[in-house]
């Protein structure tokens, strides 16, 4: 067999051996699909009354607050899941099974792509799940067939740079502890852009900030795509970003993993 | 002359430490022939987990050479990772995943056949004894029945050349004894099993050679009668009642050491049980009345002693 089709046999196998550890140890699911269910609600009937009025135009409150805040709180469902990647990572590492894998003939990063793939499976889900629940509270997408396969595109690619993000942050802790601080920064990034309010509202130097930071355009085109705003150069930072973050992350795993 | 299953020349290996360096390997050399049984013995801290983890490929050395089945292990590592199985001292399975699941895996990463893969897994779950467990995740398990499987594990891909590191530290006497039989059958199959331990009686039961590692450097090697030739701490102690019996006794055995203090008569000997009996026989006729026998067979610790010169707690 050729090197690329035993890396692709051995990442999927890795990939069952992920699922199966998932399905066996369900709580870890459970939380992220609720943690961000939690957080849309307490947006929209907490916040929402008041904040939709902020956003200006359109009808206001609360209703307009459901369909803006939607995309905010799915990269939020997917920084969060990073912080369950990265413990589950660090704490294989400190497993006997991982020492068994380097001593043995098969694909370098293939149990890496197997926490990947893994985690990927599980926020989709919880994505899905999202969504559902957006829809029983009045989110109201107005977008194709097209323009829905071209969103969860997006969302999948964010949440693989994410989680590769995330697995290298875990191989690099030297404990699971470390590992369930290290993504932290993250879990901010929805805030510090145009997550919950537009940033024309921010002060200057945090306006500046949420502008340019990657996952403002990444919730733009989200809301583009989905609502019809304006996506303008949105799409292609996000492309950018996502990628970027992807092979650099990527890199950095795979060196971290086969550094001895 | 077929090539020697694992050959290292000068293996050396240091750590940075607080202090300058720590040096773990200080030129070790191994030769160890296919098909055979070979026990690297040492304390804890001597380098036999390094030694391990270097032949295995997890870790590479400073300097030195290795040929394990074949290949060199610096230029084809993956070579020496298809010939060679790993059972460490910390259990390699996934404690989430059930006993046939773990098998199941490796047949996987081993690229067997679907078919194949599950008659392997279920005819390694019979021989350890695993198949009423084998539906049971992994961390459910006892120590011993851990050990079978991650062993178990080891054999998925047939290795030529098994690597044991502590096979038997923290088991029960019992399940040291199955682990003891797994090997011993196993090496009957023509594979050459390298093992680490801290016992001299599992190097002694199980080896056909046995490497004494002291602080990095060998300091002794050979067969298990060969090492205990240079080890002279076998001996039996005889108490007696009063000063004379003891006297009467040292007369009659005719060697050993008297101690009049503690009435007691130490005499060389490996503690066997016929010599034991001729000493007891021969006092018995002289109605030399024996208050007490105690035998003291060599250990780890003497050999340590009277190789290394050290005290036993240096030598710790």
């Amino acid at each position: 067999m050729t090197t690329p089709t035993l890396a692709l046999r051995d990442s999927s196998t890795m990939v069952r051996r992920q699922l199966k550890r998932l399905v066996r140890y369900p709580s870890m699911t459970i939380q992220l699909i609720v943690t961000p269910v939690v957080l849309l609600l307490l947006f929209v009937y907490v916040l929402g009354g008041t904040l939709g009025t902020g956003l200006g135009g359109g009808t206001g409150g609360r209703s307009a607050y459901v369909n803006y805040v939607v995309p905010g709180i799915l990269l939020l469902a997917v920084v969060t899941a990073a912080t369950g990647t990265a413990v589950m990572v660090a704490t294989d590492m400190t497993e006997g099974i991982i020492a068994r894998f380097r001593t043995m003939r098969i694909s370098r990063g293939s149990v890496l792509t197997g926490h990947v793939v893994g985690s990927v499976v599980q926020q989709l889900l919880g994505m899905a799940a999202l969504f559902g629940i957006a829809f029983a509270i009045g989110f109201r997408p107005n977008a194709t067939a097209v323009e829905w396969l071209a969103a969860v595109g997006l969302l999948t690619l964010f949440a693989v740079a994410i989680t590769w993000l995330a697995v290298a942050l875990g191989l690099r802790s030297p404990t699971p502890e470390s590992a369930s601080n290290a993504p932290m920064p993250l879990i901010l990034l929805p805030f510090l852009g145009s997550g919950f309010v537009p940033t024309d509202s921010m002060p200057t130097a945090l306006r500046w900030f949420a502008d340019y930071q990657p996952f403002t355009p990444i919730m733009e085109t989200l809301r583009g795509l989905l609502l019809g705003t304006p996506i303008a150069n949105s799409a292609t930072l996000a492309l950018t970003w996502c990628t970027a973050i992807t092979a650099l992350s990527y890199l950095w795993a795979k060196k971290t993993f086969t550094k001895p | 002359m077929t090539e020697p299953a694992i050959t290292a020349r000068g293996l050396r290996k240091s750590y940075p430490g607080k202090n300058g360096d720590k040096i773990v390997l200080d030129g070790v050399d191994l030769t160890v022939p296919a098909g055979t049984i070979f026990a690297l013995l040492g304390p804890n801290g001597a380098g036999k987990t390094t030694t391990v983890q270097i032949l295995s490929t997890l870790i590479p050395a400073d300097a030195g050479t290795v040929r394990i089945a074949g290949h060199d292990l610096a230029r084809a590592p993956d070579e020496v990772r298809g010939a060679i199985g790993v059972t460490g001292q910390y259990s390699a399975v996934d404690k989430l995943l059930t006993g046939r699941e773990n098998l199941l895996l490796m047949a996987d990463l081993h690229h067997l056949p679907r078919k194949q893969g599950k008659r392997t897994a279920d005819a390694l779950l019979e021989r350890f004894d695993l198949v009423e467990a084998a539906g049971r995740p992994a961390s459910t398990y006892s120590g011993g029945m851990r050990r079978r499987l991650d062993l178990a594990m080891t054999l998925v891909g047939d290795p030529r050349v098994i690597f044991l590191d502590e096979p038997t530290t923290g088991l029960d006497p019992r399940s040291r004894r199955t682990m003891w039989q797994i090997v011993r059958d196993l090496v009957a199959t023509g594979v050459t099993i390298f093992l680490t331990t801290q016992y001299l009686e599992e190097a002694d039961q199980l080896a056909d050679r046995i490497a004494l590692l002291d602080h990095g450097r060998l300091i002794a090697e050979g067969t298990a009668d060969e090492l205990k030739r240079l080890i002279p701490g076998g001996h039996v102690t005889l108490t007696f009642a009063d000063a004379d019996r003891l006297g009467a006794a040292h007369r009659i055995v005719g060697t050993g050491a008297a101690d009049p203090q503690a009435l007691t008569l130490q005499v060389p000997g490996d503690g066997g049980a016929d010599a034991l009996r001729d000493l007891l026989v021969a006092l018995d006729e002289h109605a030399v009345a024996v208050a007490g026998v105690a035998v003291h067979t060599p250990d780890l610790d003497d050999v340590f002693l009277t190789l290394t010169g050290q005290t036993k707690e240096n030598a710790r």
